[in-house]
């Protein structure tokens, strides 16, 4: 088990490094000057100048580079050129954001696809099966923007029951932006509890035709011992795999629903960033996400170690 | 005293028939051995008394046990009769087994479902059953992974006796198994039945094993009962014409015309071929396994050259260098004189020889007509008339030229097995291999497929590898045998003087742990003229 965190700890270690490589390269060294393309077309050559320096780069590739890590390490992501201020500090306040909205709907998705997937693959072929799957079907092809506007709808403007926007910070207490989070969470966890509900299905079904699932029954245990002793753990690895993909995906890619709820999370951060060209907001963004991506891997790795005793040897 | 007594047991799955009229006893501390082929409903018999049917099953008939009808008890009554009365274990120990959970759990499982004991209490028992089974070297937080295919069986039938049930099912318990490993398991399940006055249906395809283990034998042919009585009787009898078949094919001696020459064909010279297995700990050095070590041989043209070894003994991968897929570490293969180097053959030497697998569900991409899967070996050799030639290679093997445009799951196993014996002829190569090429066949179409081999050998001159676990085919069909153990050939001489004359010790144990029907009870044998 300690060889196996190692090796997957090096590997991490390795990612964050070519990952970094090639996020400085396509945004500073490819072709243009970075100055100029956030200065855009009209502006004046000492302005381009000007921010040259102010951005550092005169200096080397290298030197620029190992300034850049250097920095990210310490905690200093540069200033962002429109806000001015320190990268450091906006993503953090928008962290605080989507960080626990990607949780609070992660954990819906699993809370809700786990149990229904489980029920469809134990009564393969029957009604109940049937109805679930058509409702998975439903949750992966509507539009999650559509059902966000329609759960404001219901429950902001008819019940009254939530807000329909905004997030008052976590300085007004804990329980209001649990409130103003559940709308969007909900909104982003209905496709992928589909999605999961599906992977759940089809990976128990696969798992009750094992051979071992028919020694458990010729042990005496009854369908329904069967399915919840010998079958749910091993038809988790598929499903801890889909479950990492997800939360990398939320956390950048509720930029639809912090529209619709006028959330201030990392989406709408990158996507400004991108839009005024503050270059410095979009690398430092980007790098964060990718580290995120490759820290849940690591972690579903780990977790597949601790479901499948066959791993742990290598 | 009878146990067990099933009266016209029937079985439809989706409408379909499976069984009719299964009728048997079963007494109080006795063994039933089930005979019959792929297909027959040996299986299905065994399922339906634990009430395990698949989905659409309708069973009619009876099976008392203890004054109940199984086939008539609800599912909560056939929980608490499944591993408390009736034990299973079943054909493949390799998947048999929970790989998440360890062995210890999986044994104590059974004794804690039935509350028959606490859960600390049942980790005692369990331990206590491991050791009777014969694994009290083995810590019970072992995980399945960690342990041999026969020592996984071990581990079943812990599972199965925990809670010393009054009978035990066995559906080709050691059909997966080696042949020393299948003595070893065929004693403790003898043992067990002796000591625990248990009853065991054993249910398999073997008529050897039938013959050392049970006490009475039914044949199943087709979802019927055709024969049974007490073991020795039915064996010298042989009353009804389907026995009289099987009897044949399970000892079939192809005719063989066989001339060899003292030309050499394949020659190995000190093959060596060792893998570096992952480091124990993070600096120390890497282990080697040593797959093949230093084996030498020689193959002449036409002759018939056996390799028996059990699994692990490295017979896959002296294979695989012979086909030129996998590299030696030192010594050389020369086939026609031409140097087999993994990665560097010249198709020409490559279509010089060619191999038939065990598997004939798996080697055949099932998305291909016959006529490409047969032609696939041209492009080693590209020939004009494609079609003529697959035809012609079809009709070498005893199919029909018209079988090239259907798809390969229109096929039953052994014409598939044919099917693979045409694709590795069709480019006239001068040796084929036959990886375990009949071992998954049922008795009486491994009888025509050695037939066919054999007359192949005649016709064309051919030379062939073959490399089995099962010595009886291996016996039948070669000119010379070679044993392998732990990558080194141990023993190497002409066939009949090994099989009546082994002088390595590992030898006369394979030899030894071969299941026969004795030679007595076959006298008959002589009159009857060979198989249909």
């Amino acid at each position: 088990m300690i060889r196996y965190t190692a090796s997957r700890l090096i590997s991490l270690i390795l990612s964050l490094i070519v990952a970094s490589v090639v996020i400085f390269a396509v945004i500073e060294v490819i072709p243009g000057d970075p100055a100029a393309y956030m200065l855009g077309m009209n502006a004046a050559p000492e302005t381009v100048a000007a921010l040259r320096r102010d951005l550092g780069l005169e200096a080397g590739v290298l030197a620029r580079y190992f300034a850049w890590v250097g920095g990210m390490l310490t905690g200093d992501f540069g200033m962002s050129y429109t806000y001015r201020v320190p990268v450091a500090d906006l993503v953090a306040a928008r962290l605080w954001v989507s960080l626990p909205l990607t949780l609070y709907a992660l954990g819906l998705a699993v809370a809700l696809a786990l149990p229904v997937g489980v029920l469809a693959a134990a009564r393969r072929g029957s009604v109940t099966d049937a109805g679930i799957m058509g409702a998975a079907q439903l949750g992966v092809a509507v539009p999650n923007f559509w059902f966000a506007m329609l759960l404001v709808l219901v429950f902001a403007i008819n019940l009254r029951w939530f807000s329909a926007g905004g997030f008052p910070g976590w300085d007004q207490g804990f329980w209001p932006n649990v409130k103003a989070l559940t709308l969007p969470a909900v909104a982003l966890a209905l496709p992928q509890a589909a999605i999961l509900a599906r992977v759940m299905r089809s990976a128990l079904i696969e798992t009750l035709d094992q051979d071992y699932i028919r020694t458990a029954r010729a042990k005496g245990l009854s369908h329904g011992q069967a399915v919840m002793r010998h079958a749910l753990r091993n038809a988790l690895i598929p499903v801890l795999t889909i479950v990492g993909l997800q939360f990398s995906f939320l956390l950048a890619g509720a930029i639809i629903i912090e529209n619709v709820f006028f959330l201030p999370g990392l989406g709408r951060l990158i996507f400004q960033g991108i839009t005024q060209r503050d270059l410095i907001v979009v690398e430092s963004v980007v790098m964060l996400l990718v580290f995120a991506v490759i820290l849940v891997t690591f972690l579903v790795d780990l977790a597949y170690a601790a479901v499948d005793p066959r791993l742990r040897r290598r | 005293m009878s146990l067990l007594s099933v009266e016209d047991l029937g079985l439809t799955i989706h409408g379909t028939p499976i069984l009719d009229g299964v009728s048997f006893d079963l007494p109080v501390g006795q063994v039933l051995g089930l005979v019959g082929e792929s297909g027959s409903g040996k299986s299905m018999t065994s399922l339906a008394l634990m009430g395990l049917l698949p989905r659409g099953a309708q069973v009619s008939g009876q099976a008392h046990m203890d004054g109940r009808d199984l086939l008539a008890l609800d599912e909560r009554s056939l929980c608490g009769i499944r591993g408390k009365e009736i034990g299973m274990i079943f054909q493949e120990p390799m998947t048999a087994l929970n790989p998440v959970r360890t062995i210890g759990d999986q044994v104590a499982e059974t004794l804690v479902i039935h509350g028959a004991a606490s859960r600390a209490g049942a980790r005692a028992m369990a331990r206590d059953r491991l050791d009777r089974v014969g694994l009290s070297d083995f810590p019970m937080d072992r995980f399945p992974h960690e342990l041999s295919g026969g020592q996984r069986q071990r581990v079943c039938i812990a599972m199965a006796v925990a809670l010393r049930p009054r009978l035990l099912i066995a559906d080709e318990p050691t059909t997966a198994l080696d042949v020393t490993t299948q003595a070893q398991i065929l004693d403790l399940l003898k043992g067990l039945v002796e000591e625990e006055d248990m009853a065991l249906l054993l249910i398999t395809h073997d008529l050897a094993v039938v013959a050392g283990v049970a006490d009475h034998v039914a044949v199943m042919q087709a979802g019927r009962i055709v024969e049974d009585g007490p073991t020795e009787q039915l064996f010298r009898t042989r009353r009804h014409d389907y026995t009289r078949q099987l009897f044949a094919a399970s000892s079939h001696q192809p005719r063989r015309d066989t001339r060899p020459s003292a030309q050499p064909l394949l020659q190995v010279e000190g093959a060596v071929r060792s893998y570096t297995l992952p480091r124990r700990h993070l600096f120390g050095p890497a282990p080697q396994l040593h797959a093949v070590r230093d084996v030498s041989f020689t193959l002449h043209e036409g002759e018939s050259l056996g390799l028996v070894g059990e699994s692990g003994c490295g017979k896959s991968t002296l294979t695989r260098a012979i086909l030129g897929l996998e590299p030696l570490q030192a010594g050389r293969i020369t086939l026609n004189g031409q140097r087999v180097e993994a990665g560097r053959m010249p198709p020409a030497l490559r279509a010089q020889v060619q191999v038939v697998f065990q598997d004939p569900y798996g080697s055949f991409n099932p998305r291909h007509r016959v006529e490409r899967l047969v032609a696939e070996p041209f492009h080693l050799a590209p020939a004009p008339n494609r079609r003529d030639r697959v035809a012609q290679a079809l009709v070498d093997v005893g199919l029909k030229p018209a079988d090239m445009d259907k798809y390969i799951h229109e096929f039953s196993g052994g014409q598939r097995q044919r099917i693979a014996i045409a694709r590795a002829l069709i480019i006239r190569p001068k040796l084929i291999v036959l990886d375990e090429a009949v071992s998954a066949l049922d008795v009486r179409v491994r009888a025509q497929i050695l037939d066919l081999l054999a007359d192949l050998q005649g016709r064309m001159g051919l030379s062939y590898l073959f490399i089995s676990h099962d010595l009886s085919v291996v016996r039948a069909v070669t000119d010379r045998v070679m044993v392998m153990k732990a990558g080194e050939i141990v023993e190497n001489g002409a066939t009949g003087a090994i099989f009546d004359n082994p002088r390595h010790e590992y030898t006369r144990q394979l030899i030894a742990a071969t299941p026969r029907i004795p030679p007595n009870w076959r006298e008959r044998e002589e009159n009857e003229g060979t198989l249909v």
